[in-house]
């Protein structure tokens, strides 16, 4: 279990002053100029050697990504894009994060920016964090006018702006690409890959999108150092996270703990354990909806982390654990979960505008049973047909949920099948 | 280059080239719906999906570009398979309403599905339906079909240049449409309709009315307006059922404009299907020999300098050369090709051209129009100006009416004035184009076609000598015709012959007065009828327009589509109309009714057959003896004088009815009813 010393996020349940004074006491903005002044190539190589992978969902390392800038500002100004937009549903993090430690978001921006080269910097905030938003806009006020950005940020001569921006409240918006357009003031649709935004991004200028929570914990890293960073957890998993912990369990909560955390203490630790003892446990989905649910075979030993999870079928996503006792009807979570991407899909792409509809209707009547057993294998096909196959990963995060339920659990639909049938004939005869 | 492996076997392709384009090059097809080379990529469709080493998805091909030591698989199961999904994706919620759909036999989806599709479908679920929008009067929308390819919003978007066309919705949800409802007000929207993969977007006028293969095709040029669009006819029994742009990168691309596509309906109505002679002040139908024979019998009391002659904007190079051979046998020098009364300068091929060629203004960097619209004059040249205007580093500016062009430019002016400024170099403009390496200017008949036309021919010869418009392998000097005639007229010298000829006013005014006792028109609609005062007039055209109505004997001709023709378009390029459907009736082709009647006049002109007018017309000049473009020389056109200082005033009021074809078409008169006087009050007789 983590140590409270090796904490980063030292005020996110809001006991403390969120203002700047409050932040300073915690060690915010603390030698922030010195960080700067030890220049861009070196903060990259401490993010890199630190380990930190990207904490929106896809683990991608944040060092490597921010290495993809063009090394020196040409013509186009760089800029850096956080995303704010915290849409995966069981993900609660970044709201903790915005409004109580706004001020280290804003410093975080401010050094990753300094990294990228960037002099301007927007965050997009899911359009239903208003408190979040206002939270955040104070702190950016305090440290506008305490001079720790603006023209002369931190005294360290690097000009820093930093805006928010409000989304409307569209999921694919959280997708970076998507995100830009909506940034723009288009219509939310992600871009086509190819080019990279780290190429063309933000106003076709070279552009980096990180995740709240990733350059959130940039400052610490470079105060502390890469090796304190890169010595929690296991190698390739490393460093401190925000867990949002959902569902059955008897203390819901958001709580940083180390990475590989076993899910089970996880679970005991931090909440209370699950409703009703571990036994009653049936299955969890580790890492936000768009993750493949594990069974609690699977739970009893896997590892909280982004190797461990794969391994399992599942993956660490935002991290956001969604837990279901035995009383759960899981198809019927499932398709839940399918008729949310189906209105979220973005409509662009014809593989997950489609196969969305196609898969949420299917899950609606194999949720009541009204359907025949070999339907199950055609959904399953539908899912491999969407995934893979679209311009972004919401096709992605629609098909892999039902692929979980269908792996782990298709003797329970089988049995709502024959269950559904058997009603049915009693009925006619 | 990059060099990269498709299939086995390597492709070298230039840079630039994506990996779709790069299987065209190896003759690999791709299947595709949302990508078209002339519009931006969208790739989202996802029917071009192919493997790619290292690459853990399929990847799109039609946005993938090829890099050097790609390796592409286009043919294993994984491909097909990913096909066969995105084909059963697109028909899930597609209406598969194949027999009622005007698109079938010609449609994408339908073909794709054949090659690529299940054999059946599995869907169970049911069927997406959406609300028909109104697009209009040219655009039938079925929004239902709508595979949401986005080629039509990127087409308004991109080439048209009017922002209308958006996607609304999300997910399944998501519909193409204009938010608010409101018809598509741009001179291309038709082309959304070739550019439809599926039948979403179908030809109004068209609906119903035919199938793609009951069909017969002809390759022909358009005469709607001086641009002389490539088009195919197509016509079922002698009726021409619809007019299709056909590729020419160096006029019309893939695109022709909505009066080109939908006037063709116009041939079905108000036709001279017959000779007609005055009989006691009202029109009656005679016979070709009693027509011959009052024209005859009258050209016969008549001086020969009583005689005169005009011809239209859709009369035909054949026509013309049989009418003006005539006139010369006949002894009279007045004939007259300017119906606009355009200033036009014959005596230097290059001062009535547009040198520059369509396809030029691609290498332009500067560019001054002179009361002009192209946007209503020439859509396709104004489309290319976009184009230009797109790639930047192009500023235009306009002297003339303020009006929307599709693209930014800078407005100097209204009137001549500032056209003399530029003249002398006073302008600011003027040291744009100084410093231009290909500067382009172009001028219209809202310029010409005035009192002082010949001066301001002169003014813009000059503006084109002192900024360097004219050099070696560059000619930046362009007139903009409006009439698909004119240069083929010009060049045939159909002009006031050197003794004392009249022109078109004077023809006009010799009329009024006495002095010009028979006019003959060719397919001339657009003088003022009033001002022929008592003189004869034999109308030879296809319409019952404004000249038949004055008409003391009617000829019938054939309209473009029903003759074999040669037309000369504003650059200079003959192309050859082809015959599509026989002249209704008793009509004829023009040249042959001239050569008919020369005989009857006793006058017999020296040819039989259409190879020898053809022959005549290269002997009277040698561009008419090959196709294609040639550079005009230089010269000194144009009179210098002094400049009215009325503003420029556009000769077209309405862009859907230009000329007799045009204004008997219903879908025109729909269109104008649409766009240009849309808040006109309906009386009690309207439909």
């Amino acid at each position: 279990m983590l140590k409270d010393r090796d904490r980063v996020f030292t005020n996110i349940y809001g006991q403390g002053d969120i203002g700047l004074k409050g932040a300073r006491r915690r060690g915010d903005w603390d030698k922030t100029k010195e960080l700067i002044e030890k220049g861009r190539d070196w903060i990259i190589e401490e993010v890199k050697h630190s380990g930190l992978r990207g904490r929106g969902g896809a683990g991608f390392g944040t060092g490597m990504k921010w290495s993809f800038m063009p090394k020196k500002p040409g013509r186009r100004p760089h800029y850096l894009v956080v995303n704010a937009d915290e849409g995966e549903p069981g993900t609660c993090k970044d709201r903790e994060i915005l409004r109580r430690e706004p001020h280290k978001v804003v410093e975080g921006a401010l050094l990753s920016a300094f990294a990228i080269g960037a002099n301007t910097a927007y965050i997009y905030v899911r359009g239903e964090y208003c408190r979040e938003a206002e939270a955040l806009r104070r702190a950016i006020g305090e440290a506008h006018d305490a001079g720790l950005i603006g023209k002369d940020a931190c005294g360290s001569g690097w000009q820093f702006d930093f805006h928010i921006h409000r989304g409307g409240g569209a999921y694919v918006c959280g997708e970076e690409s998507g995100l830009l357009e909506s940034l723009e003031g288009r219509k939310g649709q992600p871009r086509m890959k190819p080019p990279f935004p780290a190429n063309i991004g933000l106003y076709g200028c070279p552009t980096t999108v990180n995740n709240v929570e990733s350059i959130t914990v940039v400052p610490t890293i470079l105060r502390r150092g890469a090796d304190w960073f890169a010595g929690l957890g296991r190698p390739n998993n490393t460093g401190t996270k925000l867990f949002c912990i959902s569902g059955h369990v008897n203390n819901p909560c958001t709580v940083e703990d180390q990475m590989s955390i076993p899910l089970r203490e996880l679970i005991d630790k931090h909440c209370g354990g699950v409703r009703g003892g571990w036994k009653n446990l049936k299955a969890v989905i580790p890492g936000g909806s768009s993750v493949p649910m594990i069974p609690k075979s699977v739970c009893d030993t896997v590892l909280m982390d982004f190797d461990s999870l794969k391994e399992a079928g599942a993956g660490l996503g935002t991290a956001a654990v969604i837990v279901m006792d035995q009383s759960t009807d899981v198809i019927r979570g499932i398709a839940r979960l399918s008729r949310f991407y189906q209105h979220e899909s973005c409509g662009q792409c014809t593989p997950c505008r489609e196969g969305t509809g196609w898969m949420a209707r299917m899950m609606a009547r194999l949720a009541e049973g009204r359907a025949s057993v070999e339907e199950i294998d055609l959904l399953e096909e539908v899912t491999r047909q969407v995934e893979g196959h679209t311009i972004c990963a919401l096709g992605d995060a629609a098909a892999w949920p039902i692929q979980g339920l269908i792996r782990h659990f298709r003797p329970e639909i089988e049995q709502r099948i024959a269950d559904y049938q058997a009603a049915q004939s009693e009925r006619a005869a | 280059m990059p060099k990269l492996t498709i299939d086995d076997s390597e492709v070298e392709v230039e840079p630039g080239f994506t990996v779709l384009q790069a299987c065209e090059q190896a003759g690999i097809e791709i299947p595709r719906f949302c990508y078209h080379e002339r519009l931006s990529i969208a790739g989202n469709c996802r029917m071009c999906l192919v493997e790619m080493k290292r690459s853990p998805k399929p990847v799109a091909a039609c946005a993938m570009p090829a890099a050097d030591g790609m390796v592409i698989r286009t043919n294993t199961p994984a491909v097909e398979k990913t096909r066969k999904a995105v084909m059963e994706f697109l028909l899930i919620n597609h209406p598969l309403d194949c027999p009622i759909c005007d698109q079938a036999g010609e449609c994408d989806l339908q073909d794709q599905a054949m090659a690529y599709g299940l054999d059946h479908g599995r869907y169970r679920e049911t069927k997406r339906a959406v609300k028909d929008k109104n697009f209009g009067p040219l655009i039938k929308a079925v929004m239902t079909r709508c595979i949401h390819c986005t080629r039509c919003i990127r087409f308004s978007t991109e080439i048209a240049g009017v922002q209308e066309l958006g996607a609304t919705g999300r997910g399944e949800n998501m519909e193409v449409g204009t938010y608010v409802e409101k018809a598509l007000a741009s001179e291309l929207s038709g082309n959304m309709i070739d550019l439809c993969p599926v039948g979403a977007l179908t030809s109004a006028p068209y609906a119903f009315r035919a199938r793609s293969w009951e069909l017969r095709k002809t390759e022909s040029v358009d005469v709607m307006d001086a641009v002389g669009s490539n088009i195919r006819v197509d016509v079922r029994g002698a009726e021409v059922m619809r007019i299709l742009p056909r590729l020419n990168e160096d006029v019309n691309e893939d695109w022709i404009s909505d009066k080109s596509r939908f006037a063709c309906d116009g041939l079905r109505y108000q036709r001279l299907d017959r000779p007609y002679l005055r009989d006691g002040g009202k029109l009656r139908p005679a016979t070709w020999d009693e027509a011959f024979a009052a024209v005859a019998e009258k050209v016969k009391a008549t001086k020969a300098r009583g005689i005169a002659a005009i011809a239209g904007d859709t009369a035909d190079c054949e026509a013309m050369t049989a009418l003006k051979d005539l006139m010369a046998a006949l002894g009279s020098p007045h004939l007259d090709c300017r119906q606009d009364g355009a200033h036009l300068d014959a005596s230097h091929r290059a001062g009535y051209l547009f040198n520059t060629s369509i396809a030029g203004i691609e290498q332009a960097d500067a560019c001054l129009l002179i009361g002009t619209n192209p946007r209503v004059e020439a859509p396709i040249v104004n489309a290319r100006l976009r184009k230009r205007f797109l790639a930047g580093g192009f500023p235009v500016a306009l002297i003339g009416k303020k009006t929307d062009l599709t693209f930014s430019h800078k407005h100097l002016g209204t009137t001549p004035n500032v056209l003399d400024k530029v003249a002398s170099g006073a302008h600011p403009f003027a040291k744009v184009l100084n410093k231009a390496k290909r500067p382009m200017l172009i001028l219209g008949m809202g310029a010409l076609a005035r009192q002082d036309g010949a001066a301001i021919l002169a003014a813009a010869r000059k503006i084109a000598e002192d900024s360097g418009m004219v050099n070696d392998g560059w000619n930046g000097f362009n007139v903009l015709h409006t009439a698909a005639a004119r240069v083929g007229g010009l060049d045939l010298g159909f002009l006031p012959g050197k003794m004392g000829g009249r022109d078109v006013a004077g023809i006009l005014d010799g009329a009024g007065m006495g002095e010009v006792e028979i006019v003959y028109l060719l397919a001339a609609d657009e003088i003022d009828m009033d001002r022929l005062g008592g003189a004869f007039v034999i109308y030879q055209g296809h319409h019952g327009d404004a000249g038949a109505g004055r008409a003391d004997v009617i000829l019938p001709g054939g309209a473009y589509t029903e003759k074999n023709a040669t037309y000369v378009n504003t650059e200079g390029r003959a192309q050859v109309a082809r015959l599509a459907a026989y002249p209704p009736g008793e009509a004829r082709e023009d040249w042959k009714i001239v050569r008919a009647l020369s005989a009857v006049l006793g006058k017999p002109l020296p040819f039989d057959s259409l190879q020898q007018v053809r022959a005549r017309m290269a002997e009277i000049n040698a561009n008419f003896a090959h196709t294609g473009v040639v550079a005009a020389p230089w010269g000194t056109f144009g009179e210098e004088g002094r400049l009215d200082p009325a503003p420029f005033a556009s000769r077209l009021a309405n862009f859907y009815m230009t000329d007799p074809i045009s204004r008997a078409s219903p879908t025109m008169a729909k269109c104008t009813e649409a766009f240009v006087n849309p808040a006109r009050r309906r009386t009690g007789t309207d439909g």
